[in-house]
């Protein structure tokens, strides 16, 4: 028997009036028993076990599905965007067939999308980080594309026993990118990865991220994205042995005309274990939609589970919606802990005043409120370069609204 | 001398039900240095007034005038009007998540002196005022209102008035939700602002205790958006006697 509370209550805000993101809105007053539990969807590398999607699918349902045609097509492209990388000495990059790859038990496809770059990609770039290495530098990878070509990538990132290293992935230019990225971090290791999409307006990019936490190990998988028409990343989380640590940040910024859907599912089979989602995302403009899924399955096995998500959005201007949809699933009592928070909010026309009233000007008194709502899941990320990087996005969205 | 002249002021707010009409006709005037005391019961109107002044969006001024030395403040953003001079210590300041106390006031402070304070004399600035406040260093570290208690959030006011050195403070209800310790320290900080600069301060109240530490010269009764009598300290101490209660018969 299995204790099901699901969320699915979906936050939808075409111009609402309302407070502030704090606690505007927080999910109770729905509850549903999903039709399935979430370890029962499909996953498999054989593009044939899924249907191309026509947009009902529970997990395609927000997703713009007409526009992705090409991401679904059961076709080789040869094509592949420009790589640039800096590895820090002791790290590799190799590469492995896909049939090698799929023999080593890495997690499978859980889509269409994916099952087909998985297929695909003509063969996996790997990067190894060797046991017991503590880089000064990170890893970085900077993929971009050029004219739009459509792309199959397949990335595996693995991380040796009781290494410590961060890994920066950068995606930039316009492309029509389908990415399978596999990031396997041995016993005590320490990772902090970022993925940045900052994409050009035509670009799309669709994404399934699987992180492997072994034993005692602690990994902060960090996303954040800006650019791009369409983007959708599925992040699924799954722990080897006890100890493990999944933490997950996500920042993301939605003008006119974006699609920025964030998908992440926490399975915990494996007992004490902890798991910490924060996702918070800002949204300006006509069209500007945004999706945030969390998913977290407790099985019966994982005793001792702590676990935690939380979804806020900051709608800054009419007619920009955002869907927030946590789901916790738990089949075991025994657990440390288990929440989840999700609230969607129009900008605080209150706070705003309160900061002009001190002089402080409009536009800048936006920026600060803005970079307050972003503040506490930036510090977080603790890789310098990308704070920066990012304060200095934030900075450049605002003003591009301001007319 | 700086003079803040209200004349004739209107001002409504949208309801349901249409406009409604708060402040009917209020003219007050205020010179440098003086303190003038607002009470009246709840509901009179006291605090549309000093919003109205600093210029929130809630409320529309239907007709009269507010100059500072003769400009017209009505005209002005609410950032203009805080930089021409003006200040409003809030009866429930906002909290602004993410931004710290530090990062606020420097940026208040650059916003209304056109420059950047000079970082040395500034820091040390922040640490007297906030130490004559009894505030804790680490006070600065933490989000502007975040977790404050009643009484951080006024003593924050009251640090905000003394490093930004308005001409005209209007403090709206400083008094509420104070203890007495609280209302004394918070009271010296507003006598030493307007010692520093010769400001002229408006203080709004509902009671009569705050007027121990701060002694207002003229004293005016709020009921029902009109000021239904001023006069001078006696008036506070008539009113603690007798209450509210022989103007709203009238009213």
């Amino acid at each position: 028997m299995s204790l099901l509370t699901s969320h699915p209550g979906t936050d939808r805000h075409p111009g609402l009036s309302g407070p502030t993101d704090q606690g505007a809105h927080t999910h109770s007053a729905e509850t549903m028993v999903p039709d399935q539990s979430r370890a029962e969807r499909t996953t498999s590398y054989a593009v044939a076990d899924f249907p191309v999607p026509h947009g009902r699918e529970e997990d395609w349902r927000f997703t713009p599905v007409a526009e992705l045609a090409d991401l679904f097509r059961d076709e080789r492209t040869g094509l592949c965007l420009d790589w640039a990388e800096q590895l820090p000495e002791g790290v590799t990059l190799s590469t492995m067939s896909v049939a090698d790859w799929q023999a080593s038990g890495a997690p499978k496809p859980g889509d269409r999308a994916a099952a087909v770059a998985a297929a695909h990609s003509g063969g996996v770039g790997v990067i190894d980080i060797p046991a017991e290495a503590e880089l000064s530098e990170p890893v970085r990878i900077t993929l971009s594309g050029e004219d739009g070509q459509l792309v199959h990538g397949h990335l595996l990132v693995r991380v040796g026993r009781h290494a410590r290293a961060t890994v920066v992935l950068s995606h930039s230019g316009r492309a029509s990118y389908s990415e399978v990225l596999t990031l396997q971090v041995a016993d005590g290791a320490e990772v902090t990865f970022v993925t940045l999409q900052e994409w050009e307006d035509e670009a799309i990019h669709l994404a399934q991220h699987d992180v492997v936490v072994g034993r005692d190990a602690t990994v902060r998988h960090i996303v954040i994205t800006l650019g791009g028409r369409i983007v959708r990343l599925n992040t699924n989380a799954s722990y080897v042995a006890p100890g493990g640590s999944f933490e997950g940040l996500g920042v993301y910024f939605a003008d006119a005309g974006q699609h920025l859907e964030h998908r992440l599912f926490v399975d915990h089979a494996v007992p004490h274990c902890r798991s910490n989602v924060e996702y918070k995302g800002a949204l300006q403009g006509e069209t500007a939609h945004t999706v945030w899924v969390g998913d977290v399955l407790i099985r019966a096995a994982a005793e001792g589970t702590d676990t935690y998500e939380l979804n806020r959005n900051l709608i800054l201007t009419d007619g920009a919606r955002a869907d927030s949809v946590p789901n916790l699933e738990i089949e075991t009592g025994e657990i440390a802990g288990a929440g989840h928070a999700s609230a969607t909010g129009r900008f605080d026309d209150l706070q705003l005043f309160y900061l002009m009233s001190r002089g402080i000007a409009e536009e800048d008194a936006r920026r600060m409120v803005v970079r307050g709502f972003f503040a506490s899941v930036v510090a977080r990320i603790g890789v310098p370069e990308v704070e920066e990087r990012l304060m200095a996005a934030i900075d450049a969205e605002l003003e591009g609204a301001v007319k | 001398m700086a003079v803040l002249e209200i004349k004739d002021l209107h001002v409504s707010v949208d309801t349901e039900q249409g406009p409604k009409e708060i402040l009917r006709g209020v003219t007050l005037t205020i010179r440098s240095g003086e303190t003038h005391a607002i009470m009246g019961p709840n509901g009179s109107g006291k605090s549309t007034l000093a919003y109205s002044i600093a210029g929130h969006p809630k409320y529309t001024v239907t007709s009269g005038s507010v100059t500072l030395d003769g400009e017209d403040v009505l005209a002005m953003s609410v950032d203009e009007r805080a930089r021409a001079g003006l200040f409003l210590g809030m009866q429930y300041p906002v909290e602004v998540p993410g931004v710290t106390v530090s990062n606020f006031l420097r940026t208040a402070k650059t916003a209304i002196d056109g420059e950047a304070p000079k970082l040395r004399t500034w820091v040390k600035d922040v640490k007297d005022a906030m130490a004559e406040l009894r505030m804790d260093a680490e006070f600065a570290n933490r989000n502007v209102n975040e977790g404050f208690s009643g009484g951080e959030k006024k003593r924050h006011e009251i640090l905000q008035m003394e490093l930004l050195r308005p001409k005209f403070a209007i403090l709206d209800e400083t008094d509420s939700g104070l203890d007495v310790d609280a209302l004394r320290i918070v009271s010296e900080g507003v006598n030493r602002a307007k010692a520093a600069t010769d400001a002229g301060v408006l203080l709004i109240t509902h009671y009569t205790r705050i007027l121990r530490y701060i002694q207002p010269q003229f004293v005016h009764v709020f009921v029902d958006g009109r000021i239904a009598e001023e006069g001078g300290p006696e008036l506070a101490e008539r009113l603690e006697a007798e209450g509210y209660d022989r103007f709203l018969v009238e009213a």
